[in-house]
């Protein structure tokens, strides 16, 4: 180290030091960097706020206490064409979460499947997976969206000449799928008790039987019990109160279907879509995290005597988990984020909604659009959130 | 030392007002870049289609060619925008297109609350369902139930809401973008019922292989008068559009067509019709356009009723029949102010 570039700050402060000494220097380029971008961000929103002078218009949310006037096809609570906007909004919100909830939970079940299938031994079942992973992943999801929305439309019969498969209880049509709708008759409480009780048996069970095996290394048939507090205790329940919960079938009345669950076809198609696009992603990761467990582990794990399941389930799973679940919080990110195509098969989401008819019909693009934002950006922090307190709980610890 | 740079800095930045300036007139605009900038729709058959050549043809372009010719004399002096019901206000309010000329209906809140001005209707219109004749349907009270396909961003999204409301019916709406889109759905039986405006669907029906399998209700359920818009603010651009639009309302009253309005530019005897086709007075010059503005109109496509004829006429597969749209001396709406 020589003498010219040490200095033990006393000498005086010259202004070419903010550029020449070291010290100074990164204070120096970072604050002319927070200035050129506060000038940028202060240029835009003075930019928005002259073209909104100069187009007359102001900024308010009023209007999302106006009657929305529009009505909604898919609504999961109570939503009538007088309701206000922001419950309109509040019915996308909910359409938005359905569509992302049970897209994660299908995507992460059919892509650890194919990603597991994709490493098997059988050359016809690795090389059809991986025909499916370069298919799905390489197509952009608008265009699997609208591909499954066009079969469903155009394949399937419409609801006068839709077959009743399954003695009525599934009614495949050009416009959604009817299927039985639970019944909630007298006496439907208690069973719902019950079923919840025999779940929460089921875990206790699970639990004392993992204490036992460590303590005396039997294993119980852990599987087989649980199935039958699952079923037993509920059915028996069941008929003792008299059958209280029914299935309610959809009938054709006039023009369609009338009662029963209706699923519709754009929920399908969307559904399907991002299911299958985001479960070719999680796939290549899991695959991914499995490869990346050594070799060692598993020729370990069988001279142990465990067998290939075991070996799969306490040797190589846990490990590669700890590489999978990073990748896949994006890919939820990406899922939830894709479903605000929706609108291409009419699915009324959050951007269909108040990012879509609410914004056209009041002419607010600036409220609507900030708020569809807004609400983006909170659900996937959340995912996040929630995807990191499960990755530290599955993490390797360091102790 | 730090927190105090930084807020200097956010203060620095927050002073910084860089304004940008206010758009200039419309009209120089539009001659500075050497042709005008119109939206129309995405394509409804007589409407607003392309040609063979790939070029925008029908009765809304119509409207753009008209106000082409009188601000330039050329009535190819138009880039057209295909624009759905969702993104046609942004693009005319953001200064994408300079006027739209696309189905677009006049209503208060459109024009006081999204701040557009609407020149005078260019056809009465009225919104209407239309059904597969095999579902034995002969009124819209009996649609209870039925899946219908609508357009999302248009009045008819809000028609259908109240029609439905008022007469204790149920349906279930099928949300689409574009009237392709709407039309696809529609023949493959994913829906019931497509609903529109009844000129919409009459030029849709037009384009179906099978046009008489489908009827149109007889109940109209609103008033749509459709009519090409412009933005606030600018009233010497707003003036051009509408006088242009009751220049072709004129010259069909007053017998001008594209072919003779030369000719009756020289020898017409009526006031009106010189003052109108700029061989007497400066009535182009008070809003900055050239004396024979409105004989270039005239001759970019004819009269209104030439145009009607052309495109969406009972000649056309389209078919229309000018009912409203008539003259009101034929017992329509059609009404210009006077030239003078």
């Amino acid at each position: 180290m020589t003498a010219a570039t040490y200095s033990d700050g006393s000498e005086p402060f010259e202004f070419r030091m903010l550029f020449y000494d070291k010290r100074y220097r990164s204070i120096t380029l970072q604050i002319i960097t927070i200035v050129l971008f506060m000038l940028a961000v202060a240029w835009l929103v003075d930019n928005v706020v002259q073209n909104f002078r100069d187009l007359g218009k102001d900024f308010s949310f009023g209007f999302l206490f106006q009657p929305a006037s529009y009505d909604i096809n898919q609504t999961l609570i109570e939503y009538t064409s007088r309701s206000p906007h922001w419950k309109a909004a509040v019915v996308g919100i909910l359409n938005t979460l359905l569509i992302a909830f049970l897209g994660c939970i299908a995507a992460t079940i059919v892509g650890v499947l194919i990603g597991v299938a994709r490493l098997s031994q059988n050359w016809l079942v690795s090389r059809f997976m991986t025909v499916y992973i370069e298919g799905f992943r390489n197509v952009p999801v608008l265009l699997w969206i609208l591909l499954m929305s066009t079969i469903f439309a155009t394949a399937l019969p419409s609801p006068r000449q839709a077959p009743q498969l399954l003695g009525g209880a599934l009614v495949p049509t050009n416009r959604g799928f009817y299927l039985p709708a639970f019944e909630w008759g007298a006496g439907s409480l208690p069973l719902v008790i019950i079923f919840l009780l025999s779940i929460v048996a089921i875990i206790v069970f699970r639990r004392w039987a993992r204490t036992r095996q460590q303590e005396t290394g039997e294993i119980l048939p852990v599987f087989w019990i649980s199935l039958a507090l699952f079923f037993l205790p509920s059915l028996i329940a069941f008929f003792l109160l008299g059958r209280p919960i029914g299935l309610e079938f959809a009938e054709l009345k006039g023009f369609n279907y009338q009662g029963g669950l209706y699923v519709r076809n754009s929920f399908m198609a969307l559904w399907l879509a991002l299911s299958l696009y985001t479960a070719a992603f999680i796939a290549e990761n899991v695959r991914a995290g499995i490869q990346a467990i050594s070799k060692g582990q598993t020729e370990a794990s069988y001279s142990l005597g465990l067998p290939p399941s075991r070996t799969m389930n306490l040797v190589i799973l846990p490990q590669a988990l700890r590489i999978i679940i990073p990748p896949l919080i994006s890919q939820y990110l990406n899922l939830t984020k894709n479903s605000s195509l929706a609108i291409a098969v009419g699915y009324m989401d959050i951007t269909g909604t108040l990012g879509g008819i609410t914004l056209n019909q009041t002419g607010r693009e600036m409220e609507c659009l900030l708020l569809v934002m807004g609400f983006y950006l909170i659900v996937s922090l959340l995912i996040s959130g929630v995807m990191n307190v499960y990755n530290s709980a599955v993490a390797l610890k360091e102790r | 030392m730090k927190t105090k740079l930084l807020t200097m800095a956010l203060g620095a930045a927050a002073f910084a007002g860089v304004s940008t300036a206010a758009s200039a007139a419309t009209l120089d605009d539009v001659k500075a870049k050497g042709f005008l900038q119109c939206g129309v729709s995405t394509g409804v058959p007589g409407f607003a289609f392309t040609d063979d050549n790939g070029d925008w043809q029908g009765f809304d372009p119509a409207i753009c060619r008209a106000v082409a010719a009188a601000v330039f004399g050329d009535p190819t002096a138009v880039k057209f925008t295909p624009t759905t019901g969702k993104t046609r206000f942004t693009a005319l309010a953001s200064g994408e297109v300079d006027m739209l000329a696309r189905n677009t209906t006049e209503t208060f809140s459109r024009d006081v609350d999204l701040k557009f001005s609407f020149a005078p209707v260019n056809y009465y219109d009225g919104q209407g369902f239309m059904v597969r004749k095999d579902l034995g349907v002969d009124s819209a009270k009996s649609l209870d139930g039925a899946t219908i396909c609508i357009q999302t961003g248009t009045t008819t999204e809000l028609n259908l809401a109240d029609y439905f409301r008022a007469n204790n019916m149920n349906y279930e709406p099928v949300p689409i973008e574009t009237n392709a889109e709407a039309q696809e759905k529609y023949l493959a039986n994913a829906c019931d019922v497509y609903t529109t405006d009844a000129s919409g669907l009459a030029a849709t029906r037009a384009a179906f292989e099978n046009a008489a399998d489908h009827v149109i209700l007889p109940e109209i359920i609103s008033k749509e008068p459709l009519a090409p818009l412009v933005r606030h603010g600018d009233d010497q651009w707003f003036d051009i559009v509408k006088w242009t639009v009751n220049a072709l309302i004129t010259a069909e009253e007053k017998g001008v067509t594209g072919a003779n309005a030369d000719d009756m530019a020289a020898n017409s005897n009526d006031p009106e019709v010189r003052r109108l086709l700029g061989s007497e007075g400066e009535l182009g010059a008070m809003f900055g356009l050239e004396a024979n503005w409105a004989l270039n109109a005239i001759k970019a496509g004819g009269n209104y009723g030439e145009i009607f004829a052309r495109y969406i006429g009972e000649e056309t597969p389209v078919g229309l029949a000018r009912g409203l749209n008539a003259l009101y001396t034929d017992g329509g709406l059609l009404y210009s102010a006077p030239f003078r």
